[in-house]
């Protein structure tokens, strides 16, 4: 399988998941959104060296993964994008701050050690957040809820005609792909012979499939403004989902719930 | 290129989103203004191309590796600067959201770093003024030449100020101990290569849509050469460009190995001054155990010392740590019973 069909059965992966049902599908896609964007603004703001206050922020995508019986593999399936620019910055933490910041029996923490612990961490809670928003909102529920905040038409009607064709062009490019190599087998990539020719012969053909498209949307009376199917409806349990979870939020952000916990044991 | 959320602090993000949702915002209202809802399906659809072509690897002649395109100047070089930004938008935010490439709060910074430089510099201050310029002559091939060259410079230029940025970004952020120097220093020299491969793969692509269809790229038809509807004759071209790619690819493995790493310089050359510009080479001055290198230590000991965090000399200190180590091991705890609870509910509903 190339690259591009691993990609293609990752958007029809990811489509199949949003449509399922369960009580965090059945949500408002707007409270979704709000309540994603509010998590991870939370996780970014966790001082670097605040492991243990970040810790319990990992227990609201466990809960919402739970209700919502998305499988939480898949969503590490997909670190392996995130992780090595992250982890590239932060390895280096270990090798410039090396004051001992804490110690378990006789070994010494270091500060960059818990800074770089701290942003794997990050990275990892912010993938959570926003794959479970993918997952369980079927993308044209976040295009409309986008539009429901007046976000801008053209943009939005552009953001669902692209996905439409994301598909389409990737699983052409994956069909010529497949030819290409068939008949150079054993090369690796696109010979420097065919490097304008294989990308520019798709551009120009769909640039002119793009004109014919135009037209035949106009013969079925687009005028600038798309028709989105009805959205689910903003509920009341949508208001306490939301308020529970910037509560949660709230109580993470300004208290250190790891350390009340433990002195708990402790003392 | 793409940043996650983990390495931007929240102000940093959302002032890239501002200052991105401004550049979306001018792009809109001029293409409304242009009036050009007809080239909404056009955008879309180089967009997917763009999204999916990214996904091509392209044998860089020489070497065992491969490279990939850049967007921004080619979609700026097809559609303009301001459908070309959207367009990258949108591309980027299919990438954040379903191939967790890059992050939703980072998507602002993304827009910027990868968009905006690619397809505002990239065009005004790059393709537009070398296309319309009088350079290599005014026939047919100078055209062509004058695509080849734009196209380099540009993706070279923007990626290093792509790459500049996303420095910028994560030092502001506070995130890396990485200093901001040592950081530039690993950064540009990888984005310049990446650029130039970048580059020489997006001029192969222009160079066959303006030998096929020169009418689709921005400003050629402008230019007034006669005879642009002439038979394509891209081996000569690609021909240079792989000769280019030798030179070049060559050329930067030498420098690359000459000078190992910035990181290393300013490890050793760090100089309380900022960084010693002799790469380290004079150990006595420069040197790990030098008078400079201590300075620089007692510095950076004494900036990284937290007041509001606890350290193992004090008694009551030491104990809010353990604390946050068993609370810590507790919450995962809680989490894990999140979890089996989760499971014993969902094979019940299976069952009933």
């Amino acid at each position: 399988m190339n690259k591009m069909e691993k990609a293609l059965n990752e958007l029809g992966h990811m489509d199949e998941l949003a449509v399922q049902e369960s009580p965090v599908h059945a949500m408002n896609a707007g409270a979704k959104l709000l309540c994603t964007v509010i998590y991870i603004l939370v996780v970014m703001s966790f001082n670097k060296y605040d492991l243990s206050g970040l810790i319990p922020m990992l227990l609201w995508p466990v809960f919402m993964y739970q209700m919502s019986g998305i499988p939480v593999r898949t969503c590490f399936y997909k670190l392996r994008i995130v992780l090595p620019l992250v982890m590239a910055v932060g390895l280096f933490n270990p090798i410039f701050d090396r004051e001992i910041m804490l110690h378990i029996g006789n070994i010494g923490v270091s500060g960059g050690v818990i800074s770089m612990l701290t942003l794997m961490l990050k990275g990892v809670l912010c993938l959570m957040a926003s794959f479970l928003l993918v997952a369980t909102t079927p993308f044209d529920n976040i295009c409309a809820a986008l539009r429901r905040v007046h976000f801008p038409a053209m943009l939005v009607t552009l953001l669902l005609l692209t996905y439409r064709y994301v598909g389409v062009m990737t699983e052409e490019l994956a069909v010529m792909t497949d030819a290409y190599h068939l008949r150079a087998p054993g090369q690796k990539g696109i010979h420097v012979s065919a490097w304008g020719s294989f990308l520019g012969q798709l551009l120009l053909r769909s640039m002119d499939r793009a004109q014919e498209l135009y037209s035949s949307m106009l013969l079925r009376g687009y005028h600038q403004h798309f028709h989105y199917a009805p959205i689910k409806p903003f509920k009341f349990s949508d208001a306490v989902f939301l308020i529970l979870s910037i509560a949660f939020f709230a109580i993470v952000k300004y208290v250190n719930v790891s350390e009340l916990m433990g002195m708990f044991l402790v003392r | 290129m793409h940043m996650a959320d983990a390495l931007l602090a929240p102000a940093v993000a959302a002032t890239m989103y501002v200052a991105s949702g401004a550049a979306a915002g001018v792009s809109i209202s001029k293409l409304r203004k242009d009036d050009e809802p007809a080239k909404l399906p056009t955008m879309a659809v180089a967009a997917a191309v763009v999204f999916a072509g990214q996904m091509i690897n392209y044998t860089i002649p020489g070497t065992g590796s491969s490279g990939h395109m850049c967007g921004g100047m080619m979609l700026s070089a097809l559609l303009g600067p301001y459908a070309g930004f959207l367009s990258m938008i949108v591309v980027l935010a299919i990438q954040c959201l379903f191939f967790a490439d890059g992050g939703l709060m980072a998507l602002g910074a993304n827009c910027w770093n990868m968009a905006f430089y690619g397809c505002f510099v990239g065009y005004f201050l790059i393709w537009k003024p070398i296309i319309q310029s009088k350079w290599f002559g005014a026939d047919k091939s100078a055209l062509r030449k004058r695509i080849i060259v734009s196209s380099i410079l540009g993706c070279v230029i923007t990626l290093q100020l792509g790459a500049f940025s996303v420095v910028l970004e994560t030092s502001l952020s506070g995130i890396t101990e990485l200093p901001f120097g040592a950081f530039l220093g690993l950064m540009q020299p990888i984005h310049l290569a990446i650029g130039l491969i970048e580059g020489l793969i997006t001029a192969a692509v222009l160079c066959f849509v303006f030998d096929s269809r020169p009418e689709l790229l921005r400003d050629v038809d402008e230019v007034g050469v006669s005879g642009l509807t002439a038979k394509r004759s891209l081996k000569g071209t690609i021909g240079i460009l792989a000769i280019v790619a030798l030179v070049v690819g060559g050329g930067l493995s030498l420098f690359a190995s000459g000078n190992p790493d910035g990181l290393e310089w300013a490890l050793f050359g760090n100089t309380d001054g900022g960084y010693s510009s002799n790469m380290g080479l004079d150990e006595e001055n420069f040197g790990v155990s030098s008078q400079a290198a201590e300075k620089a230590e007692s510095i950076q000991e004494k900036t990284s010392i937290l007041p509001d965090y606890a350290f193992p000399d004090s008694e009551s200190a030491a104990g809010t740590t353990v604390s946050g180590i068993v609370g810590s091991a507790m919450v995962a705890g809680v989490a894990l019973l999140i979890c089996l609870a989760g499971g014993f509910f969902r094979k019940k509903k299976k069952q009933s």
